[in-house]
């Protein structure tokens, strides 16, 4: 059994509820036990950074306070959360400056931070913290049928190259392929999907998904599997305009890598929140 | 035909910007950028962007603070950090955007009516507020600032979203939030 604060960030109380569904479920049949920091803040994304960075980082300051509080890691599941909790640690680490301003700011609460917690994305804490043989092991139900493109974003792999490479990383296909699923060589597995500026600006949001889709397609893929909420979302709401756009016809189910897990552990499918998906997965479902 | 000097002069250039740029956390290498244009190549936005990540390196280190300012290119800057990982001179191209970005606002030189701006400001004064970040209001109150016409665009999605079950339309404050308020406070009382 291993513990960890679990920094859920807003995505997954949302459009990404199905990520921490499946994530919940799949983490406690390997005994990785996520307890979710209590009262925890939004820690602003990339968004807020742009705004008023040293605000931002005091933001997340609470954060990292709290989950100190616990002795605990941090294990969250979004790829902006990741980056902006790491980034508040490196520049605490590196700019005294803004160190000092931070620490008046938690001082004036009653809180501090020593800078003891490390923080994981889900996917660091499974591939580093549980043997890749041990979770093969736990699988009931080989991925059969399924023909993914691992697709891991930026974010978790850039700038901060935590666990993986930076462009070509691997540790969600060696995982995928101990579940037992087929994986295509994907090339464009950390090229982005556009992030915010997708969603708020269609031009962007259609041309670069329709870049990976198309390739996943042509690699065939038969479905993408994420690890981030707004690369789902991302990936998932545009297809229908991209093939209206580029007269393509992508129809590919965007799932989490933590849906995939669950249902090779032998979770059943309705706790692992397929039902959620635009694009459904029940005829991948069925043949498997 | 009129003629116009589209050059500057050196004389003409803020040197204050380019000093500012070199003082500020990310932004103390750029003085080492040699131009090879890594980061324009490897940027997926560039595309659309009115000067490469490239030329605005060179524009802000030069003291071209105005056309960097008013320039759309930061806010099309998506966060992915491939120019920085792969930038051979170590520059911190992505910290920098997001620098220029603050910068802008601070200056009220941002693009006016283009979204991510506002975006960016309304969801940090609504973050700041609840400690959460309400999804759906943010989306609506980002149509209104911007292309009201564009909430029947996104109605669609809404709808599918919701049927999801994804649509989360009450999002509750935390109960720090006071002291996410003090916090900021502090801040503002120290610089």
């Amino acid at each position: 059994m291993k513990e960890y604060a679990y920094y859920p960030g807003c995505s997954v109380k949302g459009t990404a509820k199905h990520y921490e569904e499946s994530l919940l479920t799949a983490f406690d049949v390997l005994g990785l036990n996520l307890t979710e920091l209590e009262d925890w803040n939004c820690c602003g994304a990339t968004l807020a950074l742009a705004v008023n960075e040293l605000k931002s980082f005091t933001m997340v300051s609470r954060n990292l306070a709290l989950a100190e509080k616990t002795g605990l890691d941090i294990v969250t599941p979004c790829s902006a959360c990741y980056l902006v909790l790491l980034k508040t640690q490196d520049y605490i680490r590196r700019y005294p400056d803004i160190k000092a301003k931070i620490d008046r700011a938690l001082k004036s609460v009653g809180m501090e931070y020593r800078g003891t917690v490390r923080v994981k994305h889900t996917l660091e804490a499974l591939v580093n913290d549980v043997k890749l043989e041990e979770v093969k092991n736990r699988v009931t139900r080989p991925l059969k049928g399924f023909k993914v493109a691992p697709y891991y974003g930026c974010q978790i792999v850039r700038p901060y190259k935590e666990f993986d490479h930076p462009f070509y990383p691997d540790s969600m296909d060696r995982l995928l392929k101990a579940l037992g699923a087929e994986v295509v060589d994907y090339p464009l597995k950390t090229d982005c999907c556009g992030a915010a500026i997708a969603g708020t600006m269609e031009e962007v949001g259609v041309r670069l998904n329709y870049v990976l889709l198309k390739e996943a397609q042509k690699r065939g893929a038969n479905c993408v599997v994420t690890v981030c909420p707004l690369c789902q979302l991302n990936l998932e709401q545009y297809q229908g305009k991209i093939n209206k756009r580029f007269n393509s016809d992508i129809s590919l189910p965007i799932l989490y890598f933590t849906q995939l897990l669950g249902l090779a552990l032998g979770v059943p499918e309705e706790r692992l929140g397929f039902n959620r998906a635009m694009v459904s997965a029940d005829s991948l479902l069925e043949a498997a | 035909m009129k003629v116009e000097r589209v050059i500057k002069y050196e004389a003409e250039l803020d040197k204050d910007f380019s000093q500012w740029v070199v003082s500020v956390p990310g932004g103390e290498q750029i003085r080492d950028c040699i131009q090879c244009g890594t980061c324009s190549a490897t940027c997926p936005l560039s595309i659309y962007m009115d000067y490469t990540p490239r030329k605005i390196i060179l524009m802000a280190h030069q003291g071209f603070k105005e056309e960097v300012l008013r320039s759309f290119t930061p806010w099309l800057c998506a966060s992915c950090y491939a120019c920085m990982v792969n930038c051979p001179r170590e520059i911190k191209i992505t910290e920098i955007m997001y620098i220029l970005k603050e910068k802008a606002i601070e200056e009220g030189m941002y693009p006016k009516r283009f979204p991510i701006p506002v975006l960016a400001r309304e969801f940090t004064r609504m973050i700041v507020k609840k400690g959460r970040n309400p999804e759906t209001k943010l989306i609506i109150a980002l149509a209104l600032r911007t292309n009201p016409l564009n909430l029947l665009k996104m109605a669609p999605l809404g709808l599918r979203l919701m049927k999801a079950g994804r649509l989360e339309i009450m999002t509750k404050s935390i109960k720090g939030k006071d002291q996410l308020k003090t916090m900021l406070q502090s801040l503002e009382a120290t610089t």
